[in-house]
């Protein structure tokens, strides 16, 4: 039904360049999230695609359809996108009733009274808020007025659905539960959804592809779980992941085929099958610096074959995980272990890091050089 | 070419610059945001910047009347002689200098008395434990709301003498003898005044104060600090930018005003540059009227420079001090009492006083006799009676008056609708054109008449449009200048309360109406309008009661056959008619008060938002 093709995008404000020539394809049916720290230019695009914005360069396509040719200076108008945007104020229009405030689109459009009726009602009783159709916005409770504003996104049928930091202004709890919710609503609706967060944990549990920014570049789109397993560069693995990633300075030899990586957790070698396309740098021995997901290192109280000796610097039962910082020699290391460990400070324990999950970096381009790979 | 559109390579498009074109143009007007921003830049340098080159154009040409006095010159030539006349000749003394000094001198006092009074009633009403302050809260800023004139009005009742001022005032009648530099002259107008604007400190120096956490206070007194030393070294620094702001404030309203210095100054042959220029225009000197005028703007224009470059940007620390929070009252001690009397004092004697004896004396048949028998409503509905102020008749059977009262009342309606229209409209560019230039140019535009003294403004107006101008018939004694100089001159005050009205209504609402594919027409009807009805309504009221008191911006446009009440009490006034223009102040401030009731009733106003007004 709808594919988008944005294609060399410029957006500046000023002399700010907060899109840096984007490429970036949402096939039809996807749920994409643009996951970046604010000011990334995540917002941005997501508005370059509703029309709400103007950029300086590039091409626009929904469909196969033009919608922006920046150089023509030919915007169509966001309501002939086929699209609905949520808001992350949610912009309700506080003077009208619910009812109103999801018929509006509608009675726009001239459609007839009593299909606006069964439709705004439809919208409402999917959202699980029809009861109060006849309240105002300021009636409402947060999580209420977010469900209104999907509502209102949803009851003109678009082919694209974009959300804006949908959940950022509810409480902890009710945003697990209208997480489910919206990828709930994205398979039964199948419409295409562009989803804006900065919260990782959104953009891992809900969408099908992830798009991360920075600084108004795209530095990688993948699924989600290859953009937790394998960060295209050092910035990337930085933000996803909570707690984040171990990052540890490593010196790095290639001969022949193999990879052979040496820091304080030891030397581990690597296979070409598992190297990346980025270039590998030129001089035969190299700085780089390995990614260890907390996870990815098991720690005993006895000493093991292979393991490095690891001394406790704190120790953070939470009920379901502990979260253990050690140092192996001047490495510190945050450690995840499932269930309750009470280590006290300054124990020796033993560390062994899963060598082939851990990721390869260069230390000169932060770009990654060695994917993650099962045990 | 390929036939096949779906094709991924085929988003390789063709630059076309006749679609460009076509597309620019499309754009440009398409978008009502830039059709309003063109409408309204071309009338605000028409209404604003034209009239004042206008009228700086004008004090270096050659007029008629003047002809003889300048060797060899036609009409319209360039001269330096009015510039001359008033800046090095033997009358540039009393045109400007000596006018000027008094300004100033007055200027000065009037500030720094009405930071004193202020201050000390925002410190009392914010900070300490005193009693009464709901009653306090609006008798202090009662005598703000009555215009200045009504209450130097009310001064001369009490003060005036029989030498000057035709009848008695109060204190004569009762045999007192009142030196002659209490009915007129600077001291009465410095005391006046700073009875008006005391209100500007109290208002910025409170809500400074009400800004300041206590704790930042209780952390001196840990630090062993005594209360004195507290007020000293902490309270005062962090109120310092509100005091200096308000100072300038005061100054440069006090240095621009013409009613009470008209009232108690002009007789007693006392003029500052603003009377000054008001009796050089009058009599028929208008050029050099012109050149006073732009003076005074000049002075204007440097103070409030001043003011943005010394306080704006430390302006911003009071509130860095914390937001609010926990105030804890100190406690007067047994200072309590005797403070609670002052301030009564004060505002009873000093305000409301001269009020009540304005009022009793319209009802007084003979000036100066408070009996019973000598009660008489002929000066408010007496036929005219020939031994009695030559026969003119009482204020509500006068023919004039209703006339006058009906155009007052038209003028008001009229203008305060307009420019609460035009200030929405300026608020809507300034707020959605945040950031661009569009938006900046318009608001800086706007922001021109606040420069410019009422009546040098009136003045303007008045060198532009007495003679035709290009499109626009000479416009002098009609209703259509007095609306057109009361609307522009109220644009700063109605376009900052239209901004703060449209910045309140975010403006993804407005993107959420053209998502939803609502224009941009039917998002201002069914979006923007129900929305900014309040702001719309409070701001109305307050330019509506600003007009209404207006006197200074108006006085040199009006004329016989076309003026309002305020005009008509100078003028009864100045005719030695006292009783009469008593009644008509009296008319004035209760239909002030009404309304300032009514709009505290309708909209929960704050009053400190007719700050401007």
């Amino acid at each position: 039904m709808s594919r988008i093709v944005l294609k060399d995008i410029d957006k500046f404000y000023g002399s700010n360049h907060v899109l840096k020539n984007l490429n970036l394809t949402i096939e039809d049916g996807e749920f994409m999230t643009l996951l970046g720290p604010s000011g990334c230019g995540k917002t941005t695009t997501l508005r370059v695609v509703s029309g709400l914005e103007r950029p300086q360069n590039g091409f626009l396509y929904m469909d196969d359809e033009l919608m922006v040719n920046a150089k023509e200076l030919f915007f169509a108008p966001p309501s002939k996108r086929g699209l609905n945007l949520v808001f992350q104020s949610y912009a309700l229009w506080p003077h009208m009733t619910v009812f109103n405030n999801v018929a509006f689109g509608l009675t726009i459009k001239h459609v007839p009274k009593d299909e606006i009726k069964k439709k705004v009602e439809s919208a409402l009783e999917r959202m699980q808020i029809l009861e109060f159709k006849a309240r105002y916005p300021s009636e409402l409770s947060g999580g209420q007025q977010q469900r209104v504003a999907i509502a209102r996104a949803i009851v003109s049928e678009p082919k694209v659905l974009l959300l804006d930091e949908p959940l950022s202004n509810l409480d902890a709890k009710l945003r697990i539960d209208m997480r489910s919710e919206l990828k709930r609503l994205h398979q039964e609706l199948g419409t295409t959804v562009i989803y804006v967060t900065h919260d990782q944990v959104e953009a891992l549990t809900m969408s099908t592809k992830v798009a991360v920014f920075f600084e108004g570049n795209l530095v990688q789109v993948d699924t989600p779980m290859n953009v937790y397993q394998n960060p295209a560069d050092l910035r990337v693995a930085d933000f996803i992941g909570n707690p984040s990633i171990n990052f540890v300075d490593a010196t790095a030899q290639l001969n022949g085929d193999t990879l052979e990586v040496s820091s304080e957790l030891g030397t581990f070698k690597y296979d070409r099958a598992d190297f990346t396309e980025n270039e590998f740098p030129q001089s035969g021995k190299f700085d780089c610096v390995l990614g260890v997901r907390p996870e990815q290192v098991k720690l005993s109280i006895k000493e093991v074959e292979g393991a490095s000796g690891a001394i406790v610097y704190a120790c953070q039962p939470a009920g379901s995980e502990t979260l253990v910082q050690v140092n192996i020699g001047e490495t510190k290391l945050l450690i995840k272990q499932v269930g309750v460990k009470n280590y006290s400070t300054n124990q020796q324990l033993y560390a062994t890091v899963l060598e082939n999950m851990v990721t390869v970096y260069s230390k000169e381009t932060g770009k990654l050089l060695k994917f993650s790979h099962e045990e | 070419m390929r036939e096949n559109q779906t094709q991924p390579d085929l988003y390789q498009e063709e630059f076309s610059m006749a679609r460009k074109i076509k597309n620019a143009f499309r754009n440009a007007f398409t978008n009502p945001y830039n059709l309003i921003v063109i409408v309204a830049i071309v009338a605000l340098t028409y209404l604003i910047v034209v009239p004042l080159i206008e009228m700086i154009t004008v004090t270096f040409q050659a007029t008629q009347q003047d002809l003889r006095r300048i060797p060899g010159a036609q009409v319209g030539d360039f001269t330096l002689f009015y510039w001359n006349r008033l800046l090095f000749s033997d009358v540039s003394s009393s045109l400007l200098y000596k006018p000027l000094m008094n300004s100033l001198g007055i200027a000065i006092c009037v500030s720094v008395l009405s930071i004193a009074i202020g201050s000390a009633t925002a410190w009392l009403m914010v900070r300490s434990d005193m009693p009464g302050k709901k009653f306090f809260s609006l008798a202090i800023i009662i005598p703000y709301m009555l215009p200045s004139w009504c209450k130097s009005m009310a001064w001369l009742t009490v003060f005036k003498t029989e030498r000057i001022g035709g009848s008695p005032g109060f204190l004569s009648a009762l045999g007192v003898q009142v030196p002659e530099w209490l009915a007129y002259g600077p001291l009465p107008i410095i005391l006046v005044l700073t009875l008006h604007y005391y209100a500007y400190a109290y208002l910025l120096v409170s809500a400074s104060l009400s800004s300041i956490n206590s704790e930042l206070e209780e952390m001196g007194e840990i630090a062993g600090a005594n209360k004195l030393q507290i007020l000293r070294r902490i309270t005062l620094p962090l109120v310092l930018p509100a005091i200096l702001s308000s100072f300038i404030l005061t100054f440069s309203k006090s240095i621009g005003t013409f009613g009470v210095p008209a009232f108690l100054g002009m007789k007693a042959n006392f003029f500052t540059i603003s009377t000054r220029m008001y009796s050089s225009i009058r009599q028929q000197q208008t050029t050099t009227g012109y050149a006073i005028a732009t003076i005074l703007i000049l002075i204007s224009s440097l103070n409030v420079y001043i003011n943005q470059r010394a306080i704006g940007a430390r302006k911003s620390y009071a509130t860095i001090g914390g937001k609010g929070g926990r105030s804890t009252l100190i406690s007067l001690g047994k200072w309590r009492v005797l403070i609670v009397v002052l301030l009564v004092l004060f505002i009873f004697v000093g305000v409301m006083g001269p009020l009540i004896i304005l009022t009793v004396d319209t009802f007084m048949l003979k000036p100066g006799v408070y009996s019973l028998d000598n009660f008489s409503l002929h000066y408010w509905s007496g036929a005219g009676n020939p031994d009695i102020y030559e026969g003119e008749p009482g204020v509500f059977a006068n023919s004039r008056f209703w006339q006058i009262a009906g155009n007052t009342l038209k003028l008001v309606l009229i203008t305060s609708i307009v420019a609460t229209v035009c200030g929405q409209i300026i608020g809507y560019i300034a707020s959605r054109g945040r950031g661009k230039f569009s938006g900046k140019l318009v608001e800086q535009m706007v922001f021109i008449p606040y420069l410019i003294p009422s009546i040098a403004f009136g003045a303007i107006y008045l060198s532009m449009f007495s003679k035709p101008q290009l499109l626009i018939p000479s416009l002098y004694g009609t209703f259509t200048l007095m609306v057109l100089v009361s609307v522009v001159k109220h644009l700063p005050f109605s376009s900052r309360s239209g901004t703060s009205n449209m910045m309140q209504i975010g403006i993804e609402l407005e993107e959420a109406g053209s998502i939803e594919g609502a224009s941009f027409l039917q998002r201002f009807g069914r979006i923007v309008l129900p929305l900014s009805k309040n702001g719309f309504i409070s701001g109305l009221m307050l330019i509506f009661i600003s007009i209404m008191k207006e006197l200074d911006l108006i006085i040199l446009i009006v004329t016989p056959s076309m003026n309002t009440l305020p005009y008509m009490a100078f003028t009864y006034s100045n005719s030695n008619m006292a009783p009469y223009s008593n009644v008509v102040a009296v008319i004035m401030f209760v239909i002030v008060l009404f309304f300032y009731w009514l709009t505290n009733k309708v909209s929960k106003t704050d009053i400190s938002k007719s700050l401007g007004g």
